[in-house]
């Protein structure tokens, strides 16, 4: 679909031609994120350099009636960042300034398209951290992680994004600029700030946050404990979390994921011959951490586990590179990886693998889990080849049935990832009609014609399609 | 809303589709190649190109996903693959972050082949660059003649004219060009250079601990010296301190006399067919000597070097195996460190071709700690490139400028004395910004700082 003539001339006179995009092999490269599962083509791509552009970028969109789509640097995993319907893709990537850095109130104001771990590299020599830690961290941006309430490891600990967005400016869909929230991390009224983080980019483009930033630890350990199946490492975790302790981070990798990573650039040495591993990391005072190492020891030595410890931050450093790294990783097995995101109750965590197992050995795909466990927080990830399409439809069919396990046990569809395209018609699942028409009636209060980010998170409504007969979803693949 | 590359648009193009006729020709071995990339976009943040526009297009993963779409027939071969192959630095910071292990600077080469086999290319500058590349890089005498011309306009101040009336493309090459030193710094090295057997050291110096002071040193082996094709010209001076360290530590240095340019600019131009030539000779200079290693002190050449197995597998391989970074070949025997000392404030600024290329990052440093009275400092970000990437600043001198100017911001904040690059390439563009931004920095080859550690011993 392409973009009406005269809105391509309307944006190009707003950024100029060199950052507005219109020619197909040009957008090609934005026709999906960082699913490969979904794609669609924007009719035009436009890069802004400030909210006064994206405000009148937004107006010129609607007076021709094209809905848009803001995009960061496209890490995310549930194809919310690709444009349906011929939008137009909003690319906030060069609003790239950090506005200011407050170390004695302890936050910074940036624009959306910072990337996260320039943030967290920024604020370091005043001592603060930005916690919200997704392992795309190297890339993915503020504006992202706001619309995602994206999580990471440390969520365990320090909490998703939602808790340090203490202010945000954002554009509406009729190009009206607002600011919600208040530096102070106190403000009366209706919570909107909770509103618009992890809305998706469905009730307008944020163009300004300000967070909370974290003191960093006076010291850290980070533990790897050596386990002879993901299983037993799951239960370890549970009575790890039961015990009471609080560590900042407890990440499960399988052995087939260390194996990908050992054989790449994060290579940081992983023990070969565990089944699974356990990242424990405990920050806190120095003289607290000593004792809480002792309980996770003999927590851990129920299961069967070996310790080690990080001897320094270097190598403290390579086992979270490795970590991170670790979906890229999968990238060895084959073309594609499917990250999946679900969450349970810890408790159930261990029948729950073990039922993702069964799913994936009927469907005859490779599994490999790399995942948040003291969040329950799974991350079952299927690699397969888009080329091949027997294979495509028993990984979306596996999709489902994990989803639907999930669930079963009382989880949920998604615990970082955000609904996007790709889980969208799977809300039924966890939602009723009525509950998601709730949903839709709060998004239509900021976007009463459905243009921004349209065909994401809600599955259409009947409500919508009788008063709007245009606000129709997009056709979708049978997943 | 489909399902992503289900299938080519028939109305661009009839070639392969997903799940079709896998691509023949030049477009098969980029095919291959963009399979490893699973989309991540870890490598966004790290590509020069990326930070400078914010367009996936001009992405690490943008471009491997262009290649793909064009291999798959999905669209035609044109202008905008073509533009970005070439906008693209090649600094292969990328596969730096890459977890996947997508080769993206393998893929860079074949896609630029396959731009110049198709002709998108055309043009008096295409045709000057390849005339530059075949006929006067590689061969020695004319490359010298062009260097005397060079130094003869510097010499009558008229490079300082013609900066004033050439228009930009043509003025570019003479802003960027150092001066060119004095014929003595490019007389070409003897032979042979004899390891210094007795080095004299300063038995109480600290660094000096691990070292029986006074003692005769054996002599550790012979090495061959890489001397390349503009490097001996401009910067024949780090060529004759490579062989003095290198002799310092007792290795026998021998520089084969029938080697020539490694390859590294043409095959990165698109010409892997004269690159593989000129491979071809290399080849046959270095097989004659027997010696431990083959010593490049320009990152560039060693990482093409290093690469030779894709020009020409089998031979090109077991040449890739013998190549050392100077650097690299000290901190691997233990640098026998200088009495002499080198006061001074020191910003590394890793060169891409040996950090990503070549993967050697922590190997100079080590080394360069081990110079008394040098204070290694870190600046934010060295491992980004500095814009130079070959020819890149005369063909893209916009985007190589912005690139530089970040990198210059960064060295300026830390405020060294010295700037240390071991590439020609990075050398003439760090040299060429900081004059041109008033930086106090002297910028200089590391193998240049440690010459001058051991000659103030002597002095």
């Amino acid at each position: 679909m392409t973009a009406p003539a005269g809105l391509l001339a309307a944006l190009r006179e707003i950024v100029g031609s060199e950052r507005c995009l219109s020619r197909r092999e040009e957008l090609l490269p934005w026709e999906c994120d960082g699913l490969t599962l979904h794609g669609s083509l924007p009719s035009a791509v436009v890069l802004p350099r400030d909210t006064h552009e994206v405000a009148r970028i937004v107006r010129a969109c609607r007076r021709f009636d094209t809905p848009f789509v803001p995009r960061g640097a496209g890490t995310g995993l549930s194809g919310g960042a690709i444009a349906l319907d011929g939008g137009v893709v909003i690319e906030c990537a060069k609003l790239d300034r950090i506005l200011a850095i407050d170390g004695a109130n302890r936050l910074a104001v940036v624009q959306p398209g910072v990337v996260n771990a320039a943030l967290s590299q920024a604020v370091r020599p005043h001592g603060l951290f930005y916690a919200p830690d997704p392992s795309s961290q190297m890339a993915c941006t503020i504006g992202g992680n706001v619309a995602e309430n994206a999580g990471g490891p440390h969520t365990l600990k320090y909490g998703t994004t939602t808790n340090h967005v203490l202010a945000l400016e954002l554009v509406l869909p009729d190009g009206e600029r607002l600011r919600l929230g208040s530096a102070t991390g106190w403000s009366p009224g209706v919570d909107l700030v909770g509103v618009v983080v992890g809305s998706e980019g469905t009730v307008g483009i944020v163009t300004e946050v300000t967070v909370r930033l974290t003191p960093l630890p006076e010291a850290t350990e980070t533990l790897l404990v050596l386990f002879a199946d993901v299983v037993s490492a799951c239960r370890a975790v549970g009575a790890v979390i039961t015990s009471g302790l609080v560590p900042a981070a407890m990440e499960i990798v399988d052995r087939r994921t260390i194996d990908a990573v050992e054989a790449s650039v994060y290579a940081a040495g992983l023990p070969r011959d565990a089944g699974a591993v356990l990242l424990v990391e405990l920050d806190g005072p120095a003289e607290a951490l000593p004792p809480q190492i002792e309980r996770i020891r003999a927590l851990c030595a129920v299961e069967g586990a070996r310790v080690q410890r990080a001897r320094d931050d270097a190598e403290r450093e390579r086992f979270w590179r490795a970590r991170k790294g670790a979906f890229g990783a999968m990238g060895r097995l084959a073309p594609d990886l499917y990250v999946h995101d679900a969450v349970v109750p810890r408790s159930r965590l261990p029948e729950v693998l073990a039922r993702v197992g069964e799913i994936c050995d009927r469907h005859r795909l490779r599994l490999s889990n790399v995942f948040h466990a003291g969040d329950g927080n799974l991350h079952p990830n299927i690699s397969f080849d888009r080329r091949d399409a027997d294979e495509l439809a028993r990984v979306v069919a596996a999709g489902r049935e994990i989803l639907e396990a999930c669930v079963a046990v009382g989880g949920v569809i998604s615990g970082e990832h955000g609904i996007g395209t790709e889980k969208r018609d799977f809300m039924g699942l966890v939602f009723s009609a009525d509950d998601l028409e709730a949903q839709h009636r709060l998004r239509a209060a900021f976007d009463p014609d459905g243009v921004c980010n349209p065909g994401k998170i809600l599955p259409t409504p009947r409500f919508c399609v009788e008063a709007n007969p245009k606000a129709r979803g997009y056709d979708h693949v049978p997943l | 809303m489909r399902q992503l590359f289900e299938g080519a648009d028939p109305a661009v193009s009839g070639a392969a589709a997903p799940g079709g006729a896998i691509p023949e020709g030049p477009l098969a071995a980029i095919y291959a190649g963009t399979l490893d990339c699973v989309h991540c976009g870890l490598c966004l943040s790290s590509c020069p190109t990326y930070r400078e526009t914010g367009r996936e297009l001009s992405s690490p993963r943008g471009r491997v996903h262009l290649m793909r779409a064009v291999a798959e027939g999905r669209i035609e071969f044109g202008a905008t693959l073509a533009e970005e192959a070439y906008l693209c630095l090649g600094c292969r910071a990328c596969e730096t972050a890459c977890p996947s292990g997508v080769r993206f600077g393998r893929l860079l080469e074949e896609t630029r082949a396959a731009v110049e086999h198709a002709g998108l290319r055309r043009g008096f500058a295409r045709r000057l660059e390849r005339f530059a590349l075949r006929r006067v890089i590689p061969n020695r005498r004319r490359l010298r003649l062009a260097v005397d011309a060079l130094a003869w306009l510097q010499r009558l101040r008229l490079d300082r004219a013609a900066l004033a009336w050439l228009p930009r493309r043509l003025a570019a090459p003479l802003a960027l060009a150092p001066r060119v030193p004095p014929r003595a710094a490019r007389r070409p090295l003897p032979w042979r250079t004899r390891p210094v057997m007795d080095l004299a050291v300063a038995s109480q110096s600290d660094v000096m601990r691990t070292h029986r002071a006074s003692v005769p040193k054996p002599p550790r082996g012979r090495v061959l010296l890489f001397t390349g094709c503009v490097m001996s010209e401009l910067f024949g001076d780090v060529h004759h301190a490579t062989a003095r360290v290198l002799a310092a530590n007792g290795f026998e240095v021998v520089v084969p006399h029938s080697q020539v340019c490694c390859g590294a600019l043409q095959a990165h131009a698109g010409d892997a067919a004269f690159a593989r030539e000129l491979l071809r000779i290399n080849l046959e200079a270095f097989a004659g000597a027997r010696a431990d290693a083959i010593v490049v002190n320009s990152a560039g050449c060693g990482a093409a070097l290093r690469e030779a197995g894709d020009w020409l597998p089998g031979e090109g391989d077991a040449l890739a195996r013998r190549i050392r970074d100077p650097l690299e070949l000290l901190d691997e025997v233990g640098l026998r460190p200088p009495a002499g000392s080198m006061h001074a404030r020191a910003c590394y600024d890793d060169p891409c071709h040996l950090v990503h290329g070549q993967r050697i990052r922590e190997a100079p440093r080590r080394v360069l700690r081990n110079v008394p009275g040098l204070e290694l400092v870190e600046h934010e970000d060295p491992t980004s490139c500095c814009g130079a990437a070959g020819i890149y600043n005369l063909t893209h001198p916009e985007m190589s400028d912005a690139i530089l100017e970040r990198k210059l911001r960064t060295l300026a904040a830390a405020d060294p004395d010295l700037i240390l690059s071991g590439n020609p390439g990075c050398l003439m563009q760090l040299r060429a910004g900081s004059r041109r931004l008033g930086l106090r920095a002297e910028v200089l080859h590391p193998m240049t700082v440690l010459d001058r550690a051991y000659r103030n011993q002597e002095s």
